[in-house]
């Protein structure tokens, strides 16, 4: 076993050159190369870190302008309904106004003919009355020859009309 | 043929030797030759440079060898905060620097590189490396728990709770237990790598003595010892990792021991 068998010979240089090269790799790779490419990493980290929160950020400015614009949609909305809203109002009114107007014209037409048809019809029952008045006193002279007064005529007509 | 002894050698591998003529390198009287360990303690440590150099591209968006190089700091970076807590991330170089030093090496060591005629030396079979290695991080838990907390630090072997009478001798207990903690993680290293390597090498010793004494053996011993190599070889490559894992991962936790106490 040559670990043993030439340890007296060797202990000394094994431990010199190990202290050397693992001093070297200890004060130059681990002192001097690990900590820049630890850095590295930590910097990538920091960077992902902030653009993330970066991200999260612009998501939430997004969010709050969907919020602005949807409420700003809404109120002109709104705003928009009420305008045709108020226009349908209006439109009812008038247009209620102009029937009104035109209703209370056809009633004042619908009454003036019904008076002057009520008249009308007045006036020709009272010429009917005469007619037939002088028409009762003609017959009852030709037939019975007696001669009766247009009074009395009138009277027996009315009586005989009313009776139906 | 059959006849002569075996000429592999598995214990071989784990020679050291200066090369370069460097044998009679000496500073204080020690002698400091430039061997074949202290070799591939550099090319260790060339590799691991390049690959963590090529992770420093700080591109933000990572191409594939940055994304490699950030998995392993930031592999390391989880398992201290997870151990340590938010106290851990201080010991990322010396912890990341330890496991990426063994990791490379188990499996630089595993390479087979042999066919081309260079002859992979895994240093972390030899326990002088890993009594090393366990040593600095044994002291480091040392000098931050008596740093941190004084010889408040020795209420580690007192588990909370402990009845009185009982004290001294859990004081014994867990002071061993402490104790015993640098050389089990050092041989605990050094034996899982030493034996894959044994085994590798018996196998393929098999396969080349089975060869030679005639097809028969050579279908008999050699083919199956073939297979069972290839097993081994990925069965080793797993261990290389964990063992870097578990060396990290125990350091980790003694620090956390120290850094937190109980």
């Amino acid at each position: 076993m040559p670990q043993i068998a030439q340890l007296a010979e060797t202990f000394s240089s094994q431990i010199f050159w190990l202290l050397v090269f693992f001093g070297i790799v200890f004060f130059v790779i681990g002192r001097g190369m690990v900590p820049k490419v630890m850095g590295t990493v930590a910097q990538r980290d920091s960077q992902i870190g902030s653009d993330l929160a970066a991200a999260e950020a612009a998501r939430a400015q997004a969010d709050e302008e969907e919020e602005a614009w949807r409420k700003r949609e809404n109120e002109n909305r709104a705003a928009a309904q009420a305008l045709v809203a108020k226009a349908k109002a209006d439109a009812a009114a008038s247009s209620e106004k102009k029937l009104a107007a035109a209703q209370k014209r056809l009633d004042k037409k619908l009454a003036d003919a019904e008076a002057a048809v009520t008249a009308a019809r007045t006036s020709a029952l009272a010429e009917v009355e005469g007619v037939a008045a002088e028409a009762a006193q003609d017959i009852v002279q030709r037939l019975a020859g007696v001669s009766i007064t247009a009074a009395s005529a009138k009277k027996a007509v009315k009586e005989a009309m009313n009776h139906g | 043929m059959a006849a002569e002894p075996a000429k592999v050698d598995p214990m071989y591998q784990f020679t050291i030797e200066p090369l370069f003529g460097s044998a009679n390198w000496e500073i204080a009287g020690f002698n400091i030759a430039f061997t074949n360990s202290a070799m591939w303690m550099l090319i260790t440590t060339v590799v691991l440079g390049i690959f963590v150099w090529g992770g420093m591209k700080r591109e933000l968006v990572p191409g594939r060898w940055q994304m490699a190089v950030e998995t392993f700091t930031g592999f390391v970076e989880n398992m201290l905060e997870a151990n340590i807590g938010k106290a851990g991330r201080k010991y990322v170089p010396y912890v990341f620097s330890l496991f990426m030093f063994i990791l490379f090496a188990n499996i630089l060591g595993l390479l087979p590189l042999g066919i081309v005629g260079l002859h992979p030396f895994t240093f972390t079979s030899h326990f002088t490396i890993t009594g090393v290695l366990a040593a600095i991080s044994f002291s480091i838990v040392l000098i931050v728990g008596f740093w941190k907390h004084g010889f408040h630090f020795f209420s580690l072997f007192v588990p909370h709770g402990t009845p009185l009478p009982m004290i001294p001798a859990i004081f014994l207990i867990e002071l061993v237990s402490f104790a015993v903690r640098p050389f089990s993680l050092a041989l605990r290293l050094f034996v899982a790598m030493m034996a894959g390597h044994v085994l590798l090498e018996v196998l393929s010793s098999f396969v080349i003595d089975g060869t030679n004494a005639g097809a028969h053996f050579g279908l008999l011993v050699g083919l199956p010892s073939f297979l069972l190599m290839i097993g081994i070889c990925a069965l080793e490559i797993l261990v290389a990792g964990i063992q870097a894992y578990v060396f990290a991962l125990l350091t980790s936790l003694y620090i956390n021991d120290a850094e937190n106490l109980h």
